[in-house]
């Protein structure tokens, strides 16, 4: 038992959710590390994951700009019509105070997704293409990890859904290039986040730099 | 599924704590116990984050001091040809329910209501649990603590829909709705429980568990 021998960190891996340590075992490409004793996932490499994620930041980061300055809904009453883009719902918070609000929320659902796309880019694409790390790739991947709850376009896209059945029955409701757009990025944030596996990431950039 | 064995045995799984060890939370690298720094991801280590319950409370507090405007303020103006009229956020929901749509407020008193007040007491059990032993099994307290991490954002959905219907809904003098002040307020109660949440320091679910299970050998292990 490893209690007995001296205990060598470089060999281990521990849990950040719960604590309990475990000798490292890499497991094979597809599959996943789970924590023994509280489920939480450690270490899940997949092949070809790194090209994937880049391919997916570059398409979330080009939809992000796009579906912010399109038109993305549009409504009309009575001959009278009106269209809005991201951008515009999120500045709507704009008398007094609540301009504090305009701010967090175009940065929870813009620019923080923006800035975590451009942040994972950074760090991949050197390690992807063997090179060495980029300068303050370290840096910048604690920085997105760190960001991560504060990323909220998946939860403004359904917050889209309640506001159309709320709004319905005010007026029609027309669909622009934009909402299309950011549905399509939705579910290809969630398939990036799912992509990613932190441990290989903080792994490759461990390794080159020594 | 594959899982970490370090020994075969689930209760001989050792912390890092007890092996004399730190784990960067971040990378989940492991370092001698006197490390400050990781320095693989540069993050701060500490084997347990002692002011970690002092800043729950703290955010918590704050949170909850937030919650309380939040529903007395008006959360949605609509201004339409003959009236004006300011909703509060369970008015608005009792309001909908009267005309015809009670799936909708069910929602809206859920996502708005139900789900900030469960997670404000959450908190503040997990909090409890962990300076005491506790009934409630290690790894439920730890499932209860990922969801309340997974649900906190999505509080945020009522400030988007606010602002998605005030930005939408401008036409003149047909209607008009514009935010009122207790989305400011229901914005910051939401941060401040996730922050309060972010503090929690979910590795001592477990030292307590450990300590427990000294005694009479580990029961709720799974």
């Amino acid at each position: 038992m490893t209690t007995q021998t001296p205990l060598d960190p470089d060999t281990l891996i521990g849990c950040p959710q719960c604590d309990a340590t475990y000798t490292l075992a890499a497991p094979k490409s597809g599959e996943t590390a789970h924590c023994a004793r509280c489920g939480y996932r450690l270490i899940a490499p997949r092949k070809k994951a790194g090209m994937q994620i880049i391919m997916l930041s570059l398409t979330i980061a080009v939809l992000v700009i796009a579906a912010s300055v399109f038109p993305f809904l549009t409504i009309s009453a009575a001959g009278r019509s009106n269209s809005v883009s991201i951008l515009q719902a999120a500045l709507v918070f704009s008398d007094g105070i609540l301009v504090v609000l305009a701010l967090a929320t175009a940065a929870l659902i813009i620019f923080i997704p923006l800035l975590r796309v451009l942040l994972s880019l950074y760090v991949l694409t050197p390690v992807v293409f063997d090179r060495p790390p980029a300068r303050g790739a370290v840096k910048a991947f604690r920085l997105s990890e760190a960001l991560r709850p504060w990323s909220m376009a998946e939860i403004f896209a359904i917050g889209c859904a309640v506001a159309l059945v709320k709004v319905t029955d005010l007026a029609d409701v027309q669909f622009g290039p934009a909402f299309w757009m950011f549905t399509i990025l939705v579910f290809l944030v969630v398939l990036q986040d799912t992509f990613l596996c932190r441990w290989s990431v903080w792994n490759s950039l461990d390794k080159t730099q020594t | 599924m594959v899982c970490m064995e370090l020994s075969g045995q689930n209760a001989d799984i050792k912390s890092a704590k007890d092996l004399g060890l730190v784990t960067c939370r971040r990378c989940s690298r492991v370092w001698p116990i006197e490390t400050e720094v990781c320095a693989r991801c540069g993050h701060a280590v500490q084997s347990r984050d002692i002011t970690s319950l002092q800043r729950v409370w703290a955010f918590w507090v704050l949170g909850f001091m937030c919650y309380i405007p939040a529903n007395m303020f008006p959360m949605l103006q609509t201004r339409t040809l003959l009236q004006v009229q300011e909703d509060t956020i369970i008015g608005g929901a009792v309001e909908l329910f009267h005309y015809g749509s009670p799936g909708v407020a069910a929602i809206i008193l859920i996502a708005s209501v139900v789900i900030p007040v469960a997670k404000f007491m959450a908190i503040a059990f997990l909090a409890i649990s962990v300076t005491r032993p506790s009934k409630v099994s290690p790894h439920q307290r730890t499932v209860l603590y990922e969801v309340v991490e997974y649900i906190g954002r999505w509080s945020m959905i009522d400030i988007f829909v606010v602002a998605i219907m005030a930005s939408l809904v401008q036409l003149n003098t047909l209607a008009a709705i514009n935010p009122g002040s207790a989305s400011l307020f229901f914005a910051l109660s939401v941060i401040f429980t996730m922050l309060s949440a972010q503090a929690f320091d979910s590795r001592m679910i477990w030292d307590v568990q450990a300590e427990a299970t000294d005694h009479h050998a580990g029961e709720t292990e799974t």
